[in-house]
């Protein structure tokens, strides 16, 4: 041992060297090999997931399609805060659809502004289709082309798009649209849909979890508690759906649920029910919450059962030699001590939920589909991308939100996943 | 300090059986009958139904057949928690999620007691165990030793009449294990409790105990004060189970009341006590302790036969002197001697005779 009256010196090696040194360069070709094996798998989730899905996501901000090809037309915004267009802003409205027709770019414009104010892309191609022939005075012209060039709302949301970076997909995905006089405001009732969406995928998606947890509990603690021999096999029965397809699953519920299912014939055979009185399980939300469940169950219990694994059986023997009933035991000492796996398990079965698409399009009909349908229609059907890209973005955030606030309330270390 | 068993013990287990499959019993015609203020020690290697009984009592397992009584009144159907009986388990079970005053004081909380007598209470059992300072630790922030007297504290905490301990310190080291049993013997005396202790230490057993039920294949083998099951065991499994042990194998020569000659298959005549045989020409163990084993001649107890031996290994243990000698064939006759001033180490290979007193030789069936 060194004098320790001495000051303390850095620490060194034999040969002198200092320690911190040493120990970086011997442990240094280990970081390296470890960081090699780590770099193919690192390739591929930046290719295939962080890079589309950071694409996907800056698109619900960034809309090129106006802004790219309305040069004219931005210049004059840029120069006039005006919200009536005087005839210079006709004369670069036409200049910018004539280059629009030469480079058919017409329809993609029409259809930028058609997302906020539908009905009007037919008015940017015929238009564009015009537009060569036209002369001086520009806002005559165009008026007798088409009146409606003249809707304030119209010249207000073609202010908005000539900027590229654009929070009005957002705006949207909170059914907020541009009013009369260019601000935002609320969507007639009729077209608010994004929110109530919102709000029933987050409902629907709490009571699914719920019921993954109710059904799930007594069958974690039978497999943590049974005898190796008979646990096994349940456990195989608990797995056999995730071996099974997705599809597979879903329209067999289809065949148990529907009007003239199994389920409805036998509850008229057995008179429960009359004829004409079959109970309607499909296409609404009763569908979409018990074929969810089901297909979401194994996320719940496979989390409980490893935490329950680990319970020793002596604590609740100990509970009951205190002299505690057996329902005090389970809610004062066994309950407790699950709450990680139910905290792991009701996450894992929410953040699926949430954004759960096949299940809920196949069964759930008007009432039972979730955002992640909207998200699709939006991504297949009407092609505004950039509004999926905002609902997708909203979903994600009030995903981390959760993620987050399960953090500070339980702590993630605590989670239990297999 | 023997309590002798009461005719109407505190606690009965009165023809007792336990089958888990129907097939096999794993507990047989089980009749015992423990006193008040007894400390009770069930021994038996694992799997002899020892720990099956300590269930039964704590009424986590029911009994197949026959009547378990605590003070008189039958408990088959009375449920864990409402017999009152405290219980230290194997591994602890304190619960994780709670501090150690939280566990002691849940067994008052669910008998719906005041918050100011909760506190009184879990403040002396924890100064019984010396352990106050730690009140507001989780157990996974004590040492395996504190977390056993935080057991043993919360078992106590409720005043039960009876205490259950399932082997109780086979999670300690020695050390520690050997100055817990000196504990939980003191907690007894002054507590005046009754305890029944499940052990497979043969050692534990034998420090602790009032009397030790040693069992075996799911039946007592001998129900005996530590120093008679040493001394005098019944049987050839208890002569076995309980410390070292000598065998001799032979046949009964000569038998007359406490007296008895074993021919040894290898021709030497031997005295012995006979135990458990009756009959001339039975065949029989003779079963001698490695320290009643004499080796020179001027201390050669009175009346000893002599028999010849060869050194085969001596072993240095400190305390003790323990050499392994080849006796009437069988090479693994061990003997003890005390590391006493002057005492005499073997050499292999060396010629001695060895004797002992023929009380000490007990003739047991084999």
């Amino acid at each position: 041992m060194s004098n320790s009256d001495t000051a303390p010196e850095i620490l060194r090696t034999v040969d002198g060297q200092p320690l911190k040194e040493a120990l970086t360069r011997a442990s240094r070709s280990a970081r390296i090999r470890a960081f090699l094996l780590v770099l193919p798998l690192l390739v591929f989730v930046l290719l295939t997931f962080v890079v589309p899905i950071g694409q996907m996501l800056s698109r619900s901000v960034v809309d090129e399609k106006f802004s790219e090809n309305m040069l004219q037309l931005g210049a004059w915004f840029a120069e006039n805060d005006s919200l009536i267009p005087d005839e210079a802003a006709y004369a670069a409205l036409v200049a910018d659809l004539k280059v629009a027709s030469a480079q058919r770019s017409a329809g993609n414009v029409g259809t930028r502004i058609n997302y906020e104010l539908p009905g009007t892309r037919s008015m940017f191609t015929s238009a564009a289709r015009r537009a060569d022939e036209m002369a001086p005075p520009f806002k005559e012209a165009m008026l007798a082309q088409d009146p409606k060039w003249a809707r304030p709302d119209l010249w207000a949301a073609m202010r908005s798009a000539s900027a590229a970076a654009t929070l009005n997909f957002y705006q949207a995905a909170l059914d907020r649209q541009i009013g009369a006089d260019g601000t935002f405001e609320a969507a007639p009732e009729n077209v608010q849909i994004y929110v109530k969406l919102f709000i029933r995928t987050f409902v629907l998606s709490v009571v699914i979890t719920g019921l993954c947890l109710l059904l799930g509990f007594p069958i974690a603690h039978l497999l943590a508690t049974l005898p190796l021999r008979y646990a096994s096999l349940l456990m195989i029965l608990v797995l056999l759906p995730f071996w099974t397809s997705l599809l597979v699953r879903t329209t067999s519920w289809m065949v148990l649920l529907q009007g003239q299912g199994v389920i409805n014939d036998l509850l008229v055979w057995a008179g429960i029910v009359g004829d004409d009185g079959r109970l309607e399980m499909m296409y609404n939300q009763t569908g979409t919450i018990i074929a969810m469940t089901h297909i979401l169950l194994p996320f719940m219990i496979l989390p409980l059962y490893s935490v329950m694994k680990t319970i020793p059986p002596s604590y609740a023997r100990a509970a009951r030699s205190l002299g505690a009933t057996s329902w005090t035991t389970f809610r004062r000492i066994y309950l407790p001590q699950t709450v990680s796996g139910i905290g792991a398990g009701g996450i894992l079965c929410f953040i699926l939920a949430v954004g759960y698409y096949i299940t809920p399009a196949l069964v759930g009909g008007a009432d039972g589909t979730l955002i992640s349908n909207q998200i699709a229609f939006h991504m297949q059907k009407s092609l505004n991308w950039s509004l999926a890209a905002a609902l997708a973005a909203m979903l994600l955030a009030s995903v981390l939100v959760l993620y987050w606030a399960y953090d500070r309330m339980v702590g993630i270390d605590n989670m239990k996943l297999g | 300090m023997v309590t002798q068993p009461q005719s109407d013990g505190f606690v009965v287990f009165d023809h007792v059986q336990k089958s888990y499959d129907g097939e096999t019993l794993v507990v047989k015609d089980l009749n015992l009958s423990i006193g008040k203020g007894e400390f009770l020690t069930m021994l038996g290697p694992s799997g002899s139904g020892k720990t099956t009984c300590l269930m039964m009592l704590a009424g986590f397992e029911t009994a197949t057949h026959g009547d378990i009584l605590l003070d008189g009144r039958p408990i088959n159907t009375v449920p864990p928690h409402k017999r009152g009986i405290g219980m230290v388990f194997q591994n602890y079970a304190l619960f994780p999620h709670m501090t150690v005053g939280e566990n002691l004081a849940f067994p008052l909380e669910v008998r719906g007691m005041g918050k100011s007598e909760r506190e009184t209470k879990v403040k002396r059992a924890l100064d019984m165990v010396k352990m106050y300072d730690f009140i507001n630790r989780r157990p996974a922030q004590l040492s395996g030793g504190q977390q056993q007297r935080i057991a043993l504290a919360r078992a106590l905490v409720f005043d039960p009449s009876l205490v259950l301990m399932d082997e109780p310190l086979g999670a300690l080291d020695k050390q520690l294990r050997e100055h817990m049993q000196f504990e939980i013997k003191h907690l007894h005396e002054s507590l005046g409790i009754t305890v029944v202790y499940v052990t497979h230490d043969q050692s534990e057993a034998l420090t602790m105990s009032d009397r030790v039920a040693v069992f075996n294949d799911g039946r007592i083998q001998q129900l005996a004060p530590p120093n008679e099951l040493y001394e005098r065991p019944d049987n050839a499994f208890v002569a076995q189970f309980i410390g070292e042990n000598n065998k001799l194998e032979g046949v009964i020569e000569e038998i007359s009341g406490d007296k008895a000659k074993v021919r040894l298959a290898t021709g030497e005549l031997i005295a012995a006590t006979p135990v458990n045989v009756t009959q001339k020409g039975e065949k029989t163990l003779v079963s001698i302790r490695p320290e009643r084993i004499e080796f020179k001649p001027e201390m050669m107890p009175e009346g000893a036969y002599m028999i010849d031996a060869e050194v085969l290994e001596f072993i240095y243990m400190g305390d003790l002197f323990r050499t392994r000698l080849r006796v009437a064939g069988h090479d693994d006759f061990v003997i003890k001697s005390r590391n006493t001033q002057g005492q005499t180490m073997l050499r292999p290979g060396e010629k001695i005779k060895i004797g002992w007193a023929p009380a000490d030789a007990r003739a047991l069936q084999p």
